[in-house]
């Protein structure tokens, strides 16, 4: 199928799931204590812009999801490169690294509360340990793919351990570190948020709890929309720039 | 690891403006011996000499390296991957571009500047590399296997290119090979290996004139030539087979 006509279709199927659920809680197939019509989110969605919690809410969120990511991305490819240099430690740290996210990170949130106390540090320390484990992996994946000729060529070229990584290895491995940084925003707003639903004052997983527990369905699902939109278009915008540099590399 | 002893004792000395090739069994040493010319390896014994001087632990002006394995930058254009060297030196602007230009030219790449190493086949990517080290104007050129992973037809033109090259540039070539037929018509001489560790058997001179292309292949006095290099070569290749099944 050509990209274009997917793209229709996809935007069809999806207008025709949002079409039916909205049909559904129209008409009282889905109650509407259990779900709000998909048109009054949006609605919503607006209105909770005029709210000065939730506009404080959604800034500690992305926030602490600005922290973690770049925290993840900048510690991740620091210990790939170090694990890539140094091989012994890489053979040690390997099984750790397969089997990292079978461990739940959450379990160490309440230990991080006795830590640092209940404040935003807890939840972006969670985002950080969801996020920077992907980023290890993929250093390595991209320093692993890079060619033995490249560091022989660097050599011919006389170029100085700096030079070498500045204009050959890291433009080599960079759809990797790419990728890696990708799955990272992923993963950062999943620890971020999922702390804020456990055990927090503040920030959008909070405000999806509390509206929860206190039935306030159309914030709830305003916020939901929110949360989606933001991560959908945060994706969106990697995945369109992803596709700009490797199609300058003609997908090699 | 073990270490392995991969090149025997080696005594070769290239004329300015000559083509050598060198032809050995498999695993004789000779990328090895590439390499320690190149300064990419340090001999464990002896010395190699560029221009007189010694050539250390690192890679002197005036030589050029192109490898078997594809060395283009897949993020760069062909046109910055030839221009890669010259920005690393420092040359300005407008320097580089006339000497990229005339590279281009030189090998045929000239439509291709803008597109990206992944749009080419295997053999304009390396034609991408040999334009990348001819463009810093080498006096010595060492090709390692460059025609490797290509099919005879392209190996053939590609060697026409390398002898126009050759001849336009003035600069010596140092070719590693297995294919016979290749270091027959391409080389004034060629040096035949030993099984490892790797010494000159003998160095057989081919008599070529030196504007040559790749009908040689089709005289009389280049099948003797290839019939002597396989001569030499046959029992050190059996060898080498028997050596490696060990292993």
């Amino acid at each position: 199928m050509r990209p274009r006509k997917a793209t229709i279709v996809r935007l069809v199927l999806i207008a025709a799931a949002v079409g039916s659920l909205e049909a559904a809680c129209r008409t009282g197939l889905v109650a509407r204590f259990t779900m709000i019509p998909p048109s009054e989110m949006v609605v919503s969605l607006f209105g909770l812009f005029r709210s000065p919690d939730v506009v404080s809410d959604i800034g500690q969120t992305l926030t602490a999801v600005g922290i973690a990511l770049a925290a993840a991305v900048l510690i991740g490819f620091l210990i790939g490169a170090l694990l890539y240099a140094v091989p012994r430690a890489r053979r040690i740290a390997d099984p750790l690294l397969a089997t990292y996210y079978a461990v739940p990170v959450f379990v160490f949130y309440p230990l991080l509360i006795v830590f640092f106390g209940l404040n935003a540090i807890p939840k972006t320390v969670i985002g950080f340990l969801y996020a920077f484990v992907v980023m290890i992996i993929n250093t390595l994946n991209g320093l692993d793919r890079v060619p033995s000729v490249f560091w022989k060529t660097a050599r011919v070229h006389h170029l100085g351990r700096r030079d070498t990584v500045v204009h050959l290895i890291l433009p080599c491995a960079g759809p990797y570190l790419f990728t890696g940084a990708k799955l990272a925003v992923m993963y950062a707003f999943i620890g971020v948020i999922g702390s804020e639903f456990i055990l927090s004052s503040g920030g959008l997983g909070y405000r999806i709890s509390f509206a929860y527990n206190n039935f306030q369905s159309d914030v709830m699902y305003g916020l939901i929309l929110f949360v989606l939109m933001v991560v959908i278009l945060v994706n969106m915008g990697l995945y369109a720039w992803e596709r700009v540099l490797m199609e300058r590399r003609g997908g090699r | 690891m073990p270490d392995v002893h991969a090149l025997g004792p080696i005594d070769l000395s290239l004329q300015p403006g000559e083509f050598f090739a060198v032809v050995g069994p498999s695993g004789c040493g000779k990328s090895t011996l590439l390499e320690v010319i190149a300064g990419l390896s340090p001999p464990t014994q002896g010395e190699v000499l560029f221009d007189g001087v010694p050539v250390g632990s690192f890679v002197p002006e005036g030589i050029g390296v192109i490898f078997q394995d594809d060395a283009s930058f897949p993020w760069l254009t062909v046109r910055e991957n030839i221009a890669f060297g010259l920005k690393r030196r420092g040359t300005d602007s407008k320097t580089t571009r006339r000497l990229v230009d005339d590279a281009l030219e030189l090998t045929g790449l000239g439509h291709f500047a803008d597109g990206y190493p992944a749009q080419l086949s295997g053999g304009m990517r390396q034609r991408v590399c040999i334009a990348r080290t001819l463009v810093l104007q080498p006096r010595l050129i060492l090709l390692d296997e460059p025609f490797g992973a290509l099919d005879q037809q392209t190996r053939l033109l590609m060697g026409d290119e390398v002898l126009r090259l050759w001849r336009e540039t003035g600069a010596s070539i140092l070719l590693i090979t297995h294919a016979l037929d290749e270091a027959a018509m391409l080389s004034d001489r060629v040096g035949v290996m030993s099984a490892r560790p790797g010494r000159f058997l003998d160095i057989v001179t081919t008599n070529w004139p030196r504007n040559r292309d790749s009908t040689i292949v089709t005289r009389p006095d280049f099948g003797q030539i290839t019939s002597r290099l396989w001569t030499l070569l046959r029992d050190q290749s059996m060898k080498s087979i028997v050596e490696t099944a060990r292993a």
